[in-house]
């Protein structure tokens, strides 16, 4: 294993009573692309941004490139920042703005380019997610949810960053649409060479996008391996997960009729 | 249920509140403070907060003025009301009711559309997306939107003072048959500087309370469309009540000697 881009050392996070990280330990190895699994309310999310700071750890210890972020003043704190891109659940595009200056606003306000110049890498991006320059002078609000993912995927790759965070990105998109994402992303983040963390719960995009695979449950990693493995982990939370079983050790929180 | 246990609970949550609320004006402060601003941005809120709530709140002056005129000449000794309702209307106007009424009036205005702004950005994650993009959401959100309300209130007050005066004159001169010579005569020679001057400065302590609060509820809004609506609610109830109780402590301190 390469040298680690991300690590996370026993983070706990509590919101009030519930336990939403329970001690997470994982590593993020220079390059390569993990992908998270776990059912809703698992976690995941949190996690994720407890690296990104948007969220504080109660307890733990969190690095990127061999620095704990936790330690960091404001500064370096922004300076870190800079390495990250990340793809949102519901993609999260401002609605106040145009496509393009969505696309465009990490290199407009984090790196303070110009707006014309920023403009064209825009449109760049765009074409890269297989969407015409037209479409730059939109607003996000008249997309479909598919291209809102695509100019989603433009902006957090925009500023080539060399870690690029997936939040459930193919969640609420038809099949093919979700396919199509899942090429996106492969490609994009191949060019770039990043490292990504993803977290999902759809194993068509585990299966493409993936190389190793973490599974995520009650606030633990409880078992991690390479995207071959997941097959035949021989872990039981696993095997009803990647199945879709609802029997199994774990149980829902369903109340039975 | 335990009653101490309702009310251990409802202080409990009261002071989080308010704790809460110091620790995020005092980020904003800090912001507002440590360049670089966002001069563009403040530029649009100045045109949003200020010129766009100039109708309203010179209705609301016009209005007043006038209705204050009649009330001093019906209530009063007929004698010498002519002088009397000249300086009444313009003392009430400029030191209390140009500031508190043009403060609550854009306070609905404004503390709603920014809280329900923000909020909607809340829980759609693009406050998040702001921190992945290496923008502070403090810088880009908040501190905009309070100097533009710090700067225009006074300046929408002033207009409202003007106009204010002007409702007692139209209806001073038109309705109740006073001489107009005379009745700016009146006005000029009671209304000082210093009444004038208290009531901007308590325009921009409200134009502070209106932003911070649009912004705080906005900010900490949960929980989808019901949330945005609280987080709504919640920000012209806690503004206009605290521009009130503002109001109360200025007089009481502006005109202590």
């Amino acid at each position: 294993m390469s040298e680690a881009k991300i690590e996370l050392r026993n983070v706990c996070k509590r919101f009030g009573k519930k336990v939403v990280l329970d001690g997470i330990n994982l590593t993020v190895p220079k390059g390569e692309s993990l992908v998270v699994i776990g059912g809703s309310g698992t976690g995941k999310s949190v996690m994720i941004k407890c690296v990104l700071g948007i969220i504080r750890p109660d307890s733990g210890e969190i690095f990127v490139d061999g620095k704990n972020v936790l330690k960091m003043d404001s500064g370096e704190r922004e300076k870190t920042l800079r390495k990250f891109g990340m793809l949102f659940q519901g993609a999260a595009l401002f609605d106040s703005l145009p496509v393009w200056e969505n696309v465009a606003f990490g290199l407009i306000q984090g790196r303070k380019m110009p707006r014309k110049k920023a403009k064209d890498i825009a449109i760049e991006k765009l074409a890269k997610v297989g969407l015409g320059a037209e479409v730059g002078d939109l607003y996000p609000a008249e997309l479909s949810g598919g291209m809102q993912k695509r100019v989603g995927l433009a902006r957090a790759i925009a500023t080539e960053p060399e870690i690029i965070f997936f939040d459930e990105p193919t969640t609420g998109l038809d099949p093919i649409m979700a396919d199509v994402i899942n090429d996106l992303i492969v490609s994009s983040v191949k060019e770039l060479g990043a490292t990504t963390l993803s977290i999902t719960h759809d194993m068509a995009s585990v299966r493409k996008i993936g190389d190793r695979v973490a599974m995520i449950y009650k606030g633990k990693i409880i078992w991690s391996g390479t995207r071959a493995e997941v097959d035949n982990s021989g872990n039981d939370y696993v095997d009803q997960f990647i199945h879709g079983r609802a029997e199994g050790p774990i149980q829902m929180e369903v109340l039975k009729p | 249920m335990n009653v101490f246990a309702i009310i251990g609970r409802v202080v409990l949550s009261t002071l989080a509140e308010i704790g809460a609320l110091s620790r995020f004006t005092w980020n904003a402060v800090g912001h507002v403070i440590r360049p670089p601003l966002f001069w563009r941005l403040i530029a649009q809120q100045m045109m949003r907060i200020g010129y766009f709530s100039l109708p309203v709140v010179a209705l609301t002056a016009f209005f007043t003025g006038g209705a204050l005129a009649l009330q001093i000449y019906y209530g009063g000794n007929s004698l010498n009301s002519e002088s009397i309702v000249a300086t009444i209307v313009a003392l009430g106007i400029t030191r209390e009711l140009g500031p508190v009424l043009g403060g609550l009036m854009v306070a609905g205005r404004v503390s709603a559309a920014i809280a329900a702004e923000l909020g909607t950005m809340r829980v759609t994650e693009q406050i998040d997306a702001l921190t992945t993009l290496s923008t502070n959401p403090y810088k880009y959100l908040v501190v905009p939107r309070v100097v533009a309300a710090v700067v225009t209130l006074p300046a929408l007050v002033f207009i409202a003072d003007i106009i204010g005066i002007m409702g007692g004159f139209v209806v001073g001169t038109q309705s109740l048959d006073f001489n107009p010579g005379v009745y700016i005569k009146n006005t000029a020679d009671f209304l000082k500087y210093d009444d004038v001057m208290s009531g901007l400065i308590k325009a921009a302590v409200f134009g502070f309370i209106i932003a911070i609060m649009g912004c705080f509820h906005g900010f900490n809004s949960k929980g989808g469309a019901q949330g945005v609506g609280r987080a709504t609610t919640n920000a012209v109830v806690t503004a206009s009540i605290l521009i009130l109780a503002a109001n109360y402590v200025m007089t009481s301190l502006l005109f202590a000697n």
